[in-house]
């Protein structure tokens, strides 16, 4: 395997405009010749597949759930970046080109991310174009807010539902092309395996989440927008389907998988209140717009009401020390700044594992209606959560799994190691480096779904023939029976261990030993606990019901089974990579004062692992990180 | 606290249903309503049974996937709760607590407690969007949309599609749901253009799919998650009367 980014030559502002007029396109007339199998309809797959269908081509495209409106996407909140400068204060593309590279630890790909912050503009333009309501000032024109990472105002929102209506714009747009006939959709349909036939991806097979039935798709080209495997650590602020079943057969089929170790922690969620807990609710980043972080001076006074804690005994930890961009700190700072309170003892709450977010400063200085109007649903939620008005006390929060910036490696034309095989969204690795800026996972959804790849697919198509393979070929039907003998396993085993019970414990070895703070020893004592764990999963599941209807446990154990193997990866890349660096943090490579240590000389590269086989250990793969424009330097936000 | 659960069991859209009785112990009040059903569905397959089947994904009260009609009342009768959102807080020690599906002609039920809610996307099929392709579209800040105009849009766009109103209706009506869609998009300066072919299709697809009459109960509205008020049904029947007038 070769890693080869095609990254077009020329300076870098102009790379994507040359691209754009240097690669191949279809003939309008021959777009319906081609079929495109788009897996997913969040922010990403739904903007592909109507995209791609308006632009004549035949897509079929594919979820897990009932409807495409209900994927993950529509769980954000907060919002979505764009250098539209529309305050004055100084935006550009470069800023926010330069501000993502930065709050990315100098670990992803200048060229991808430069034409990510130029498409951005036309990101805002399409959805006020569909109707997407976003917030607007009284004069009748867009309204902006801070988020973290950032001292300028550029995040466009939706009160705090900006993902809900930035994706209902999208199916929207999927929808209409559905009632064209020009997008064929199956919902409850999960995708389970690849097919790969002479090195291309041709087709996929399926389970028809009803009818238990498993059949196959060909097509010219095979799209993954599958979203995000945060759901590796069982809690995580992802929805309950979320999983990385699409990606994870890709890469035992030959595509590489970059970087699995850079996993998002998010600073502000409800925090866990007992062993129920089935997920993780995020409060969204926009708070800390109004809100100040803090935990008592002294560990004694963890306890008490904390409206009887002076100010002289607060400590507004993220201010103190980092004093320039303060309760906006980006969110692997601001998780390990929590962290580190907590284990010095100073954490609040019943579990002791919270700190307080607190509204009462900005409720004084712009009354409570203009909280409420700002942030209205999030204290709603957050008092049918606890039980608490947040009016009146501090929330309690604290960090949660939140999103993964590995994903499938892919190249400037988001195109994988597997011809034929695109990957968009949350599942690739392609533009978050080692951390992701809050706002900017909605913008990367729809820049490739919109704007990306609809010019890079034409250039593949163009390169091939629209004659799909049949799916009675051999290498379908080889497929189908593997993947309906995986079925027939799980449910054989017949254990005594429920699937969610080994997912916890999955999700506890990964959240203690590959969390916020990771180490050799952790690692590596990971490393020989998860395979064992995964031999325990195959020996003693149980798993009730049948293949040939509604089976919620089996899909469950699916994915489960596929966690385990991924966690071994996620561990082996978190041990390779002997730095910290956004994200992922070594607790053996931190400057004096706590702050990640980069090693730039030996880690600037993307580490691509490419499947060997079950008995093998994975290869690993470096694309090394070239920058042209920005100077890598350390990462400051004090 | 302790609980006993009469749930919905069904095997499949052409067999009948019935209740079965399930003991819920131990139950925390912190606990969401589906994390108690969660804790019960493990006892069973432990057991070596069937779970109780229904549907759920984001558990934050966004993506309308979960649908339970709790003692009679769709997500359970909290004000503008999802049943994903409601916690066992709200009950009570000893309890008997019924559960069923959402029970509509259009909603077939699929297995126990998940129900095919298609209909709704073949309404938005017809209809529900503005038709503009991707690329070529004005600047963002080009219409100037009156803050007023747009925050109402944003009142009707927070439908989650779950389908509450219509299994709260005792005509199984999609009137709320249609109706916040059409205000949503017809309200706005870009959705405009297409107003009138827009709620005639909707409404056609509407009736096409069995849903029955608005009567003006506000059962609907009264269930809604997200607080759709029954003033959207009085805009969209204006817009309708219009479009129907112009001849749509
Ligand atoms: C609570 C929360 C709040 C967030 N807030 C923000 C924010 O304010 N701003 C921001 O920029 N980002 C935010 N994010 C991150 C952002 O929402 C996600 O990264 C992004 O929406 C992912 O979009 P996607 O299209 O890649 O995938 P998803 O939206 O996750 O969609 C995945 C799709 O793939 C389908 N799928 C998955 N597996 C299969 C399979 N095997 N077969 C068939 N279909 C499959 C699913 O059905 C679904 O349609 C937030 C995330 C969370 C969890
Ligand atoms: S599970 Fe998403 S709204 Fe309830």
């Amino acid at each position: 395997m070769k890693l080869d980014a095609k990254i077009p030559s020329g300076p870098l502002p102009q790379k994507w405009d040359k691209h754009k007029f240097d690669i191949k396109l279809v003939n309008p007339a021959n777009k319906r010749k081609f079929d495109v199998l788009v897996v997913g309809t969040g922010l990403a797959g739904a903007s592909a597949a109507a995209s791609l269908a308006e632009l004549g081509y035949n897509v079929k495209c594919f979820c897990y759930q009932d409807s495409p409106r209900r994927a993950h996407s529509i769980a954000a909140q907060g919002g979505i970046n764009a250098a539209k400068n529309y305050r004055n204060d100084g935006d550009s593309v470069f800023r926010l080109f330069y501000d993502t590279i930065k709050g990315g630890d100098f670990r992803a790909r200048e060229a991808n991310v430069h034409r990510l912050a130029q498409v951005s503009v036309n990101i805002i333009d399409q959805c006020v174009a569909q109707g997407v309501p976003f917030a607007r000032e009284y004069g009748g024109l867009l309204d902006n807010r801070s988020f973290g990472g950032a001292q300028v105002s550029r995040t466009f929102y939706a009160r705090g539902q900006t993902g809900q209506q930035l994706l209902l714009g999208a199916y929207q747009a999927l929808s209409r092309q559905i009632g064209l006939g020009m997008v064929k959709m199956y919902p409850r349909t999960e995708m389970l395996d690849l097919v790969v036939i002479d090195g291309q991806a041709k087709g996929i097979v399926v389970r028809d989440l009803v009818s238990g039935q498993i059949s196959s798709f060909a097509g010219d080209a095979v799209v993954l927008a599958t979203g995000g495997y945060g759901n590796v650590f069982f809690l995580s602020t992802n929805a309950k389907g979320c999983n990385a079943t699409a990606i994870w057969r890709a890469y035992k089929r030959g595509a590489a998988f970059a970087n699995p170790c850079y996993t998002q922690i998010h600073p502000t969620c409800i925090p866990v209140s007992g062993d129920h807990q089935s997920k993780l609710t995020l409060m969204s980043e926009s708070l800390r717009n109004d809100g100040r972080v803090w935990v008592p001076k002294r560990k004694e006074d963890c306890g008490k009401e904390p409206g009887s804690i002076p100010e002289d005994g607060r400590d507004y930890y993220l201010e103190r020390k980092y004093p320039s961009f303060g309760n906006l700190a980006p969110r692997d700072i601001s998780s390990r700044a929590a962290k580190e309170v907590c284990d010095e003892g100073r954490g609040v709450g019943p579990t002791k594992l919270g700190v307080y977010l607190d509204f009462s400063d900005s409720i004084k200085r712009l009354g409570e209606d203009k909280i409420r109007e700002r942030y209205g649903n999030l204290f709603e939620m957050y008092e049918r959560i606890t039980g608490e008005n947040a009016y009146q006390t501090p929330m309690r929060i604290f960090p949660a799994v939140h999103y993964t910036m590995g994903g499938l490696w892919v190249d400037y034309n988001l195109m994988s190691t597997i011809p034929g095989l695109f990957v968009l969204g949350e599942a690739n690795f392609s533009d978050h480096g080692a951390n992701r800026l809050g706002a900017s996972a909605l913008m990367q959804g729809l820049a490739d779904g919109y704007f990306v790849l609809p010019y890079t697919i034409g250039n593949y198509l163009a390169g091939t023939r629209p004659v799909k393979q049949p799916t009675s070929h051999a290498e379908f039907k080889r497929v189908e029976t593997e993947v309906t003998e995986r079925t027939k396993r799980l449910l054989a085993i017949q254990g005594k261990r429920t699937v969610l019970s080994l997912h916890r414990e999955l999700g506890k070895l990964l959240w203690d030993k590959c969390g916020m703070a990771r180490n050799e020893a952790g690692l590596k004592d990971a490393l020989q606990r998860i395979p064992q764990l995964r031999e325990e999963f195959w020996k003693n599941v149980i798993i009730t019901g049948e293949a040939g209807s509604v089976n919620q446990a089996l899909e469950y154990a699916g994915r489960v089974g596929d966690f385990m193997e991924l966690a071994e990866l996620l561990c082996t890349d978190a041990l390779m990579r002997r730095e910290s660096c956004g994200g992922h943090f070594r607790t053996e490579f931190q400057t004096e004062d706590g702050e990640a240590k980069r090693d730039d000389e030996n880690f600037s590269f993307v580490g691509a692992w490419e499947y060997q086989g079950a008995d093998k250990p994975p290869l690993l793969h470096k694309e090394p990180l070239v920058y042209e424009e920005v100077h890598m330097s350390t990462r400051s936000y004090k | 606290m302790n609980l006993t659960l009469k749930v919905w069991r069904q095997k499949d859209a052409n067999s009948p249903g019935r209740f079965e009785t399930y003991e819920a112990r131990d139950v925390i009040a912190d606990m969401s309503f589906l994390e108690m059903l969660d804790v019960v569905n493990e006892e069973l397959i432990a057991a070596g049974k069937e779970p109780i089947m229904f549907d759920s994904d984001c558990r934050e009260g966004i993506c309308g996937t979960c649908s339970l009609v709790i003692n009679g009342i769709p997500h359970g009768g909290h004000r503008g709760t999802t049943v994903c959102q409601l916690h066992m807080r709200h009950f009570q020690d000893g309890q008997t607590i019924t559960v069923e599906p959402w029970r509509a002609r259009p909603f077939p039920v699929i297995r126990d407690l998940i129900v095919d809610r298609k209909a709704f996307d073949r309404i938005i099929q017809a209809g529900g969007f503005i038709s503009v392709n991707t690329g070529g579209t004005p600047d963002g800040n080009a219409i100037p949309v009156s803050k007023q105009i747009s925050d109402k849009a944003m009142d009707a766009a927070a439908c989650i599609g779950c389908g509450a109103c219509v299994a709260a209706c005792k005509n199984a009506s999609a009137m709320l749901f249609v109706s916040a869609k059409v205000t949503h998009l017809n309200l706005l300066p870009q959705g405009k253009a297409e107003k009138d072919r827009r709620v005639a299709r909707m409404v056609s697809t509407m009736d096409e799919a069995g849903f029955g009459n608005c009567t003006v109960t506000g059962s609907c509205a009264a269930v809604c998650p997200k607080e759709i008020p029954l003033d959207m049904i009085a805009k969209m029947n204006r817009d309708y009367a219009l479009a129907i007038f112009k001849g749509e």
